[in-house]
């Protein structure tokens, strides 16, 4: 990019920066009563302005947090941009939070002004107000509702502004000053963690690395001030504070806030983003609702989409890769273009998407590939809060369905003994707020912060993350053994539900097997297989036949890689009951609690290795209604075949 | 839930309807004997009763779709006498139906727009064409409808066909092309009906809401107890066509012909 942002060290300098130089080039959308409203770099200055100097007028000052809550909404953006150009720090909360997971941050940060959506965020505050006495004012944005509100520590934003207004008259040159005052090395922002894993901690960001790696990012992908985006995702998660302010701020891109949580879809589909991000679990929302429409169109489009569906997975990775392709199938590419790929991606609101990433969990391939065989450039990102996101991203051209690619520029990556990733990068946090101890723990004295994920660097440099480091155990011949990325292969399948691997100290890998009922009842319909209810189906050969050859697909994955060769899935068995959250085999976000399984159907895992053919069970089951009653049934154990290492394979 | 009466933002004020002396019967049957009620402005104002009590006849009655053989109706200090729905419309008075009447093969947005025909001043053939002064008319009706589009919070479904609408929604949107009347009188014909809990919560709110914000005086028909006495001001109760309780939720729910009529009573 040409533009010189040298010497503009903070967001509130960035502001001014753009409002100076594109003043008019929309800065934020949000859609009201209907219509898109804008607000141009200028306007969002003078909103950020007057803010700021409402915030001064009621004694926010330098090192003072201001709690934000709210969906995306201009406000919420200028409160950010305000509360720092004062020198101040914006703590962006999850809307979505309970009254009571809200009282800690503000409490640890001994928040002293709040600024809020509407009147359920107000309420949500006040009910925590007696365990929060520090909150001296609440902010509103949206006044509906909260006319008969009588608290003291209340205020409209309109009010805040107006205040801010009157301030500014009085002493035109503060801000400015405040402004000036700010340096890079200031915190910006702090996120908090949630809590799954113990306590909630707050990560504390500086200007400095926010900035650095939202311009790594963007430097990357050639974004710039013509690229729009969609911030529909919570404001309080790091990546949305990055792709709605802190990569608008170092390129000038527009950002688009939806009318409502419901209507993202269509708000999507009216703005045309071209840089896109979502979680897998959304991608996969969203190509369930295709298939299911393709169901009931016509069979005339049916088949046209299966033609040119199975067209693209065969070829449309490489189109978009760059890779060679045949001229008859690039014909033959351009004319399903025309006819199904360009009305879906249309439908999906992504005919004009450049780059989309997803993260955060991992995405199967073939959800991978079917966005990327019809032309949209989904690419895979690594990051967390406490790295500002941008660890590792897959280049264009460069993209793997099992990676997150290699390391952005700035990053250093490195690997304990037990394959504990390390990262080193300007992005870094500075801190957890207030929390010395868990800031050691995870940051050693050479400034590599331990992620507790586990993983390695693969042949061609791209970052492979297959486990948590404390889930990472060893077979018995010391080989790698990464029971989640196992299962996570496994339940890629529709079939599969759930999957449990054993073989930590163990001389080879065996797992459970969930079937997915739906998935698996449908596919018996279809076939004419008739069953008497779960336990039925879950024990007939048939469906063992259908397991069996999800997992050999796995093995054949797995021996392709060196690391994993070995911890291919020997033998298996298909649970006769769901795990469930009720009976403690899951946790309430629906993960396996793999030790606990294994404690609780001991007996099944020595017949695993036993060598047993069939098993008796009989369980006990908790109905929802809280009745217990029990199950017994005869489950058979039956091998999968494993193959040899790719590695070795060549080498023969 | 209900604020408190100190706290609203439209005081109750005078009575806005009077319901005097009116009897209806169809044929032998006697659908109303003898009622007499009035409602006052800014409240929520109930009737009441078990099923075949009158209280749709009632309705009907002050929406003009019949005509009771004695008694009167006054509105603003006017008796009307014989006025056809659409005249009892023009003159502020808008409604929403027990079983719906939407036009199930038409968007959101046009169900809710049609609720603003009787402002529209352009002729027909203009508004077709959608030119000249009907254009300017159109925006402006838009602008009321977008707003209460906001209000009942169905942005997702403007351009969804009602009749693909789930109930509970399809109801609100009733309640959006009455209120696009900008009524100074709303009826509500058991607008809780058929719904599931959060439904009713929901529609609850809405209709504070609406009786808050635009200080609409609400007219609702439930037999739903519970739901009426939360957000009832005054409370008529019918039975067999006649009155039997009128009062406020608290005198209502104490009243023993009322208690009878809903728990039976042993002859």
């Amino acid at each position: 990019m040409a533009e010189d942002l040298s010497g503009l060290d903070t967001f509130p300098k960035l502001l001014l920066h753009h409002a100076r130089v594109r003043g008019d080039r929309p800065a934020i959308r949000e859609k009201d009563l209907g219509i898109w409203q804008t607000w141009s770099w200028a306007r969002f200055a003078d909103e950020v302005r007057s803010l700021a100097g409402g915030l001064a007028a009621q004694g926010f000052k330098r090192g003072d947090h201001l709690a934000l809550v709210g969906d995306n909404r201009p406000r919420i953006y200028a409160a950010m941009c305000a509360a720092q150009c004062l020198g101040g720090i914006p703590v962006p909360l999850y809307q979505d939070a309970v009254a009571a997971e809200m009282a800690f941050p503000i409490q640890n940060a001994s928040i002293t002004h709040a600024l809020v959506e509407d009147q359920e965020q107000v309420d949500k505050l006040l009910e925590i107000l007696p365990q929060c006495p520090s909150l001296a004012h609440i902010y509103y944005d949206e006044p509906r509702g909260l006319r008969h509100y009588a608290q003291p520590q209340l205020m409209s934003c309109d009010k805040l502004l107006e205040l801010g207004a009157g301030f500014l008259k009085r002493d035109a040159a503060f801000l400015d000053a405040e402004i000036g005052k700010g340096a890079g090395s200031d915190t910006a922002a702090m996120f908090f963690t949630s809590g799954t894993t113990g306590a909630a901690k707050g990560v504390v960001l500086t200007h400095h690395s926010l900035i650095d790696r939202a311009r790594a990012a963007a430097d990357m992908e050639g974004l710039n001030d013509t690229d729009v985006v969609l911030a529909y995702l919570p404001p309080a998660w790091i990546g949305q504070n990055i792709f709605s302010y802190a990569q608008p701020f170092v390129t000038g891109y527009c950002i688009c806030c939806p009318e409502s949580a419901e209507t993202v879809m269509i708000d999507m589909r009216d703005i045309g983003p071209t840089y896109y991000f979502a979680p897998p679990r959304v991608f996969e929302a969203l190509l369930t609702q295709v298939s299911i429409r393709m169901e009931d169109a016509s069979a005339l489009k049916r088949s046209l989409y299966r033609y040119f569906m199975a067209m693209a997975r065969r070829i449309g990775g490489d189109i978009l890769d760059g890779r060679q392709v045949g001229v008859l199938d690039r014909l033959m590419y351009g004319l399903g273009n025309l006819v199904i790929y360009g009305p879906l991606r249309n439908v999906l609101g992504m005919s004009r998407v450049r780059v989309a990433y997803t993260a955060g969990e991992a995405i199967g391939p073939d959800l991978f590939r079917f966005y990327r065989s019809i032309g949209i450039n989904l690419k895979q990102l690594y990051g967390s809060t406490e790295t500002s996101v941008f660890v590792c991203v897959q280049p264009n051209g460069q993209v793997k369905a099992d990676t997150v690619g290699p390391a952005v520029k700035g990053v250093e990556l490195s690997f304990t003994p037990e394959r504990e990733l390390l990262i080193r990068s300007p992005g870094l946090f500075k801190e957890y707020y207030k929390n010395p101890q868990a800031t050691a723990e995870s940051k050693d004295a050479q400034g590599w912060f331990h992620t507790g994920d586990a993983g390695y660097v693969d042949a061609d440099g791209h970052l492979k993350i297959i486990d948590r480091v404390k889930d990472v155990g060893k077979l018995a011949d010391g080989a790698l053994f990464a029971p989640k990325y196992l299962e996570n292969k496994l339940k890629f399948f529709p079939y599969i539900k759930e999957a449990v691997a054993f073989g930590h100290g163990r001389d080879r890998v065996c797992a459970f097997i969930n079937m997915d009922m739906e998935a698996v009842g449908n596919w018996a319909e279809k076939r004419g297989l008739p069953y008497a209810g779960y336990v039925d189906l879950a024990s007939r050969d048939e469906v063992y036949a259908l397991m069996r050859e999800c997992i050999e697909q796995v093995n054949l994955d797995l021996a392709a890689e060196p690391e994993l060769a070995g911890s291919q899935i020997q033998r298996f068995l298909i649970l006769h009951k769901q795990l469930e959250a009720d009976d403690g085999e899951l946790t309430r976000t629906s993960k396996v609690r793999r030790r606990h399984v294994g404690e609780k159907y001991a007996s099944l895992v020595d017949a695993l290795y036993g060598g047993k053919e069939v098993i008796h069970v009989e369980a006990q089951v908790r109905y929802e209604d809280g009745r217990t009653g029990s199950i017994s049934a005869d489950l058979k154990i039956r091998d999968a075949k494993i193959f040899p290492p790719a590695a070795a394979r060549k080498a023969a | 839930m209900a604020a408190g009466p100190e706290a609203r933002a439209h005081r109750v004020g005078e009575v806005i309807l009077a319901v005097d002396g009116v009897s209806l019967a169809f044929g032998g049957v006697k659908a109303l004997s003898e009622v007499s009620f009035d409602v006052r402005e800014h409240e929520v104002r109930a009737i009441i009763g078990p099923n075949g009590a009158g209280k749709s006849s009632m309705l009907n009655v002050i929406n003009g779709v019949y005509h009771p053989q004695r008694g009167t109706i006054r509105y603003l200090g006017r008796e009307y006498r014989d006025m056809d729905p659409h005249e009892v419309a023009a003159s502020g008075i808008s409604r929403t139906f027990q079983n719906l009447a939407l036009f199930k093969g038409m968007s959101v947005l046009d169900n809710i727009m049609s609720g603003r025909n009787l402002k529209m001043r352009s002729n027909i053939l203009l508004q077709a064409l959608r030119i000249g002064p009907a254009l300017r008319e159109e925006m402006e009706h838009r602008a009321v409808v977008e707003r209460i589009i906001d209000f009942l919070e169905i942005q997702a479904y403007r351009k969804t066909q009602v009749g693909r609408l789930p109930y509970g929604l399809q109801k609100r949107v009733d309640l959006a092309r009455a209120l696009a009347m900008e009524p100074r009188i709303l009826l509500l014909d058991e607008p809780m009906a058929g719904m599931n809990m959060e439904e009713k919560q929901d529609m609850c709110r809405f209709i504070l809401d609406v009786n808050d914000q635009f200080g609409t005086t609400i007219v609702l028909i439930e037999h739903d107890m519970g739901v009426v006495m939360d957000i009832s001001d005054r409370v008529v109760v019918l039975d067999y066509g006649k009155k039997i309780g009128d009062g406020t939720p608290d005198v209502v729910r104490a009243n023993q012909a009322v208690i009878d009529a809903y728990l039976g009573v042993s002859h």
